[in-house]
């Protein structure tokens, strides 16, 4: 015991200078202090580039954002002001959506992973394709909603853009779902069926109930992962100038899309608002991500 | 844990007993099992929908869809191979940049990082991948593309100009600061964030009695690194590269924004060019007839190219962990 007690650090020479390295090759010294050098050039390279665009968005977004930016509508072509109240409230109105169709989904099917299905083939099955939907294109699934919602009923609406929001976000929510519901410990399912409840309750009531801080956080990583989404929506929302109908039929403005068609438009105006919304947007998904983190520590 | 306390203070409450209903229990077991099901469904109708969709293109021009450099909208030809050949060079430069920037930074914060520093450095390199790809195009088009062009790609160009084979690959005839090398670059810092944290979570998980047996012999860390880590994590850091090629394949936004969308295929990396999503993006929304079914037989490729990727990323990924 006393021998251990002495740290490892403390047996070493302070007085020596290059005491650590002993009698290392100067060719092996070189190539260690190589690597640490270059991956701490490497991390710092990373973080720079998010302060960044974090910078970036700050400087010029920031000058864009008004009052006005939140109660006006998008301005159409030549004409001054405006703001983009439409897009974000469409923006809110999409993404809402799009998690309402994938909560439901997604909470079911990753129970039905976590506890009915476990390590059967099928589960695995399921399990395996569930993560390939995880990183499939999101271009691929606007498309996909296209062939299926706008093509045959002729025309983009708010629901094709929900429902394209929906399937990416199904994927994040059915993955968060069965892990935290594996994290749940055994005993627990075992005490609830003692009692007599048979496996929905248990499930509903005890499973899920354990289990809510970390399925909160799914949810809320895949409002974040969906909140920014472009691509999908192209195809499947689209977008326009005005208040968008409430039966969200024909195009429903939404930031994302306004973003990216405003960014590179002739007109002073826009490119302002293309930033005020990015600012917007950015702040808004970082915040998310932030919030989801705190929780998942909070529960462990 | 509050499901027990929660559980044993229900006596104290006026005894209702439910007799649990077996129809809930079944139609419970049956809409999980359902919602489960449609995740199978999902990718089955997404590749359904692509391969009808693009049908028409397909059966109309063969395999030359895919051969045929043609992309003329007057007259109804199309040919998926600048695209094809796009997609593919932004990806691979993308990881040629972000896999050694990725293997890094795990490096830094596994082995290097003091440990207070640890966690702030890890939600910052996580917050890159939440950054929507549309801020990385805003990003990519109107910070970088001037940047990079006044001064890598006008001086390369100066010096590379009439050199044999450099002087065609590195050579650019419009230096706009668009194009091909531009688009993997900001795909690089895209997919860093997917190639570390999977890299840095493999390095952990690594029981430290081999690295401390390593360091015990007198190796540096380096040499750790290098004989130690790196093989143990070998085929997973693969299979987390995969799956950073999958995500490189398909990212449309910020493509769209930075690759120049030409239609021709141009011999050099830093020229304009376009992927297969960019032009999806580009053109989806005017294009009408042939062109519409075009278009999803793009998406179609890109399905089954990224498809094969991710499986086989995922199978390379999940010896160790799932991801």
């Amino acid at each position: 015991m006393t021998m251990t007690s002495a740290t490892p650090g403390s047996s070493m020479p302070k007085s020596l200078p290059h005491a650590e390295w002993g009698r290392v090759r100067s060719g092996r010294r070189t190539a260690d202090r190589a690597m640490k050098v270059i991956a701490t050039g490497f991390t710092f390279l990373a973080i720079f580039v998010l302060f960044w665009i974090l910078g970036m968005l700050i400087v010029k977004g920031l000058g864009g954002l008004s009052l006005a930016t939140f109660t006006q509508v998008t301005p159409g072509p030549g004409t001054e002001g405006g703001g983009l109240a439409n897009a974000i409230v469409g923006s809110i109105v999409l993404t809402f959506l799009g998690i309402l169709i994938a909560t439901p989904i997604g909470v079911l099917a990753g129970t039905w992973l976590a506890e009915y299905g476990r390590k059967s083939p099928l589960a695995n099955l399921i399990r395996f394709i569930n993560d390939i939907l995880l990183s499939a294109p999101s271009i691929l699934i606007g498309l996909f909603v296209y062939v299926i919602l706008v093509e045959p009923f002729r025309g983009y609406s708010g629901w094709a853009g929900g429902v394209a929001l929906g399937i990416i976000a199904i994927p994040v929510i059915v993955r968060t779902t069965e892990d935290m519901l594996n994290l749940v410990p055994g005993p627990l399912r075992e005490a609830g069926a003692a009692l007599g409840a048979p496996p929905s309750v248990v499930i509903t009531s005890v499973t899920w109930r354990a289990a809510k801080a970390g399925m909160v956080t799914g949810i809320l990583l895949a409002l974040a992962r969906i909140a920014g989404e472009t691509a999908p929506l192209i195809f499947t929302a689209l977008n326009n100038n005005f208040w968008f109908s409430p039966t969200l039929v024909g195009g429903v403005s939404n930031l994302p899309v306004t973003i990216y068609q405003f960014a590179s438009a002739p007109y002073e105006n826009w490119q302002q608002l293309a930033w005020a919304g990015s600012l917007v947007i950015t702040m808004s998904i970082l915040l998310l991500s932030i919030i989801a983190r705190r929780i998942v520590r909070g529960s462990k | 844990m509050t499901a027990v306390t929660e559980m044993t203070s229900m006596p104290s409450a006026p005894a209702t007993r439910r007799t649990p209903k077996a129809t809930f229990d079944v139609v419970f077991r049956n809409a999980s099992f359902l919602a489960a099901l449609l995740v199978l469904v999902l990718l089955a109708g997404i590749m359904l929908s692509m391969v009808i969709g693009g049908w028409p293109a397909f059966r109309e021009f063969g395999l030359g869809f895919v051969t045929s450099s043609v992309w003329d909208t007057q007259n109804d030809q199309y040919g998926a191979w600048p695209a094809i050949v796009g997609t593919i060079s932004t990806a691979l430069i993308a990881l040629v940049i972000g896999v050694p920037l990725s293997l890094g930074i795990a490096v830094y914060l596994t082995q290097l990082a003091p440990p207070w520093f640890k966690r702030p450095v890890s939600t910052a390199i996580e917050l890159l991948a939440a950054v929507p790809s549309i801020i990385y195009g805003m990003w990519g088009l109107f910070v970088f593309v001037p940047l990079f062009a006044a001064y890598v790609q006008i001086p390369l160009s100066n010096v590379v100009e009439g050199m044999p084979i450099v002087g065609t690959v590195l050579y650019s005839r419009s230096p706009s600061g668009l194009g091909i090398f531009t688009a993997g670059i900001i795909l690089a810092f895209m997919i860093i964030p997917f190639i570390a944290s999977i890299t840095r979570d493999m390095l952990e998980q690594i029981p430290s009695v081999l690295r401390e047996s390593a360091y015990g012999i007198g190796a540096t860390t380096w040499e750790v690194v290098r004989h130690v880590l790196v093989p143990q994590a070998g085929v997973s850091i693969i299979g987390a590269i995969m799956l950073g090629l999958g995500r490189a394949l398909g990212e449309t936004m910020a493509v769209t924004f930075v690759v120049g969308n030409a239609n021709r295929l141009s011999a050099s990396i830093l020229d304009p060019g376009s992927t297969i999503a960019s032009r999806i993006a580009n053109e989806f929304n005017e294009a009408m007839g042939l062109q519409l079914n075009a278009l999803i037989a793009l998406g179609c490729i890109l399905f089954f190219v990224t498809f094969v990727v991710l499986v086989i990323a995922r199978l390379l990924v999940s010896r160790v962990k799932r991801y």
